[in-house]
């Protein structure tokens, strides 16, 4: 299938996502649907270095809380003007603030990319479990940077307070954050599926299954890992740009949660790791369940769910839903025997 | 034209250990040349370093292609391939979760060789019709023999001018060992390279070799131009054949 058309049949898809959630007619529906969407994107994103290029990163939660202190300091930028700016720079301030969301989407992107960026200079010579740890590191780095950082709100948190108005028709608010998370998700959807075919993802699985062949066929290793943890970061912050206005109150806490790190480990793990799909369906059905407990029991409890679902899928069906699926209907290549090794009958 | 690798009092280590001390060397042009040694003498920290994999502390490593010199000390892995460099690792390190095909395009993974990977995939399933027969089959779930094989495919679908080969026995029954020496010999043939090989298959590897050198903690032990200098050599044969 080609791209485009791709991107059409994924617009028309969530068209029609949009179109139930419309039908249903209650604007929980948009509530509980935004945070289902923006792990769609989380665990795409994760999946591009995690997934593809076989790298564990434990700081997804650093990376979305980056787009969504991004967006915090442009929305607190306009009194920070106001006291330290001449008078004609703040009137151009005033017309040009508060920045509508897509371009927030933009700016988390750009600046969680330029640290995924970064990120992947100071990390990328390690391998395995040590990548991973330093991750973790880079989590608890920037948390404690928030934390005392007074001008986003420190550890006191910050208010957003949503415009009364949106761009769109007067819809609710919502409705609006809904409708932005699901084209971030068509777009972020669309962009993991065009890099899998691409020389880019070839280049990302020969990285995964072995480094230093991969170095030797000629494959740029440290180049292409650069580009995904940069692109990885960058969807992570897009993600998590339009939050503070969905939460109306961000706090360090919440915006670097372990259920983001969790998530979007465990959302494409399920699905399954190796095409775009498997984080799609992973993060379609944990979100759903979760957002079904947190109303129904105690939100307390998702990540209770996400953990034994996570441990019942290594166990049962390590290759996800996807492997699985593959396995049931016959289309599985042969897996790789390490028996085979033992040799002597060739 | 010339294919040749020259390598000058290199010095190369991890850290603070050293585990090559002033080796030189000399591949000429359309020969193979075998570099013998036993485990942990340095062999494949050597082909690390002439790969750019491993970045010598001192000395050169001049490659001469179609008789254009270039120092390959400081060159990424990348730009070494380019220049028709191609690597069979040790330990074969095939991309397990890939086809036999994908693997065979990953070899042709750099523009130069991606123009001709129609061509260079019809010939390695021309000398390898086994790989022919399973290229929708993943790497990992062939058998030993097999693998080797397609490692030596896939450093040939760059089509190189050098080639190295690093331990290409190991993990192989005896015969599979022969096999895959007979291979390297026949497809240096074919293809008409230049071959360095890495072996501690002594009797096999000098089989095929026109000159050879023995390597022991790090340095040049003995320079053979000869099969028969080797065969006939009482330090090989007190040392390394333990005879």
């Amino acid at each position: 299938m080609r791209n485009s058309l791709f991107v059409l049949l994924a617009v028309l898809a969530a068209a029609a996502v949009y179109a139930a959630a419309r039908i249903v007619d209650n604007p929980y529906v948009f509530f509980a649907g935004y945070v289902v969407l923006q792990f769609v994107v989380l665990a795409t994103a994760w999946n591009i270095l995690g997934g593809y290029c076989g790298y564990v990163n434990f700081g997804s939660a650093a990376f979305f809380a980056l787009g969504a202190y991004t967006t915090v300091a442009m929305v607190k930028f306009p009194a920070l003007a106001a006291k330290y700016l001449p008078e004609p720079l703040i009137a151009v301030t005033n017309l040009i603030f508060p920045l509508p969301i897509p371009v927030l989407i933009l700016f988390g992107g750009v600046i969680a990319g330029l640290v995924g960026l970064g990120t992947g200079y100071l990390t990328l010579r390690l391998r395995g479990v040590y990548f991973s740890i330093a991750t973790l590191a880079l989590a608890v780095v920037l948390q404690t940077l928030v934390v005392n950082w007074d001008y986003v709100g420190g550890s006191r948190g910050a208010y957003v307070v949503r415009p009364a108005t949106t761009p769109f028709f007067g819809i609710d608010y919502m409705e609006y954050l809904f409708l932005m998370m699901l084209a971030l998700s068509v777009a972020t959807l669309a962009a993991a599926r065009s890099i899998e075919r691409s020389r880019l993802g070839f280049g990302f699985a020969a990285i995964r299954d072995d480094e230093l062949a991969a170095e030797s066929c000629g494959v740029p290793t440290l180049r292409l890992k650069l580009v995904a943890t940069a692109l990885s970061g960058a969807f992570m912050g897009m993600a998590g740009a339009p939050f503070p206005y969905y939460i109306g109150f961000l706090e360090p806490s919440s915006a670097f949660g372990l259920a983001y790190a969790v998530n979007s480990i465990a959302m494409p793990m399920i699905g399954g790791t190796t095409s775009w799909i498997g984080p799609l369906i992973g993060a379609v059905l944990l979100g759903t369940l979760q957002q079904l407990a947190t109303v129904t029991i105690w939100s307390e409890l998702s990540l209770l769910i996400v953990g034994l679902l996570l441990i019942g899928f290594v166990i049962v069906a390590p290759n996800g839903i996807v492997g699985l699926l593959e396995t049931l209907l016959g289309r599985k290549r042969t897996e790789p025997a390490r028996a085979a090794d033992a040799e002597g009958k060739a | 034209m010339g294919n040749s690798l020259t390598i000058e009092g290199v010095n190369a280590g991890y850290g603070a250990v050293r585990v090559i001390e002033n080796v030189s060397m000399n591949v000429a042009s359309g020969t193979t040349v075998v570099l013998l040694g036993t485990n942990g003498n340095g062999k494949s920290t050597l082909i690390k370093c002439i790969m750019g994999i491993c970045r010598p502390t001192s000395g050169r490593i001049v490659a001469e292609i179609d008789g254009e010199k270039h120092d390959l000390v400081g060159m990424k892995p990348e730009a070494i391939v380019d220049l028709g460099i191609a690597l069979v690792p040790e330990g074969r390190r095939l991309f397990p979760r890939l086809t036999v095909e994908e693997n065979l395009l990953l070899g042709a993974f750099r523009p130069v060789a991606r123009v001709q990977r129609k061509k260079n995939i019809d010939f390695c399933y021309e000398t390898f019709p086994r790989l022919a027969e399973r290229r929708r089959q993943l790497a990992g779930s062939m058998s030993g023999g097999e693998q080797q094989m397609l490692a030596l495919a896939r450093a040939l679908m760059l089509a190189p001018k050098i080639l190295l080969v690093d331990e290409p026995s190991v993990g192989l029954a005896p015969l599979l060992v022969s096999r895959t020496i007979d291979t390297i010999r026949d497809l240096k043939a074919k293809y008409q390279l230049t071959v360095l090989m890495a072996e501690q298959n002594f009797t096999q590897a000098i089989r095929i070799a026109d000159s050879g050198y023995v390597i022991v903690h790090g340095r040049i032990a003995f320079e053979g131009r000869s099969a028969d200098a080797h065969n006939n050599n009482d330090l090989i044969r007190k040392f390394y054949l333990g005879l």
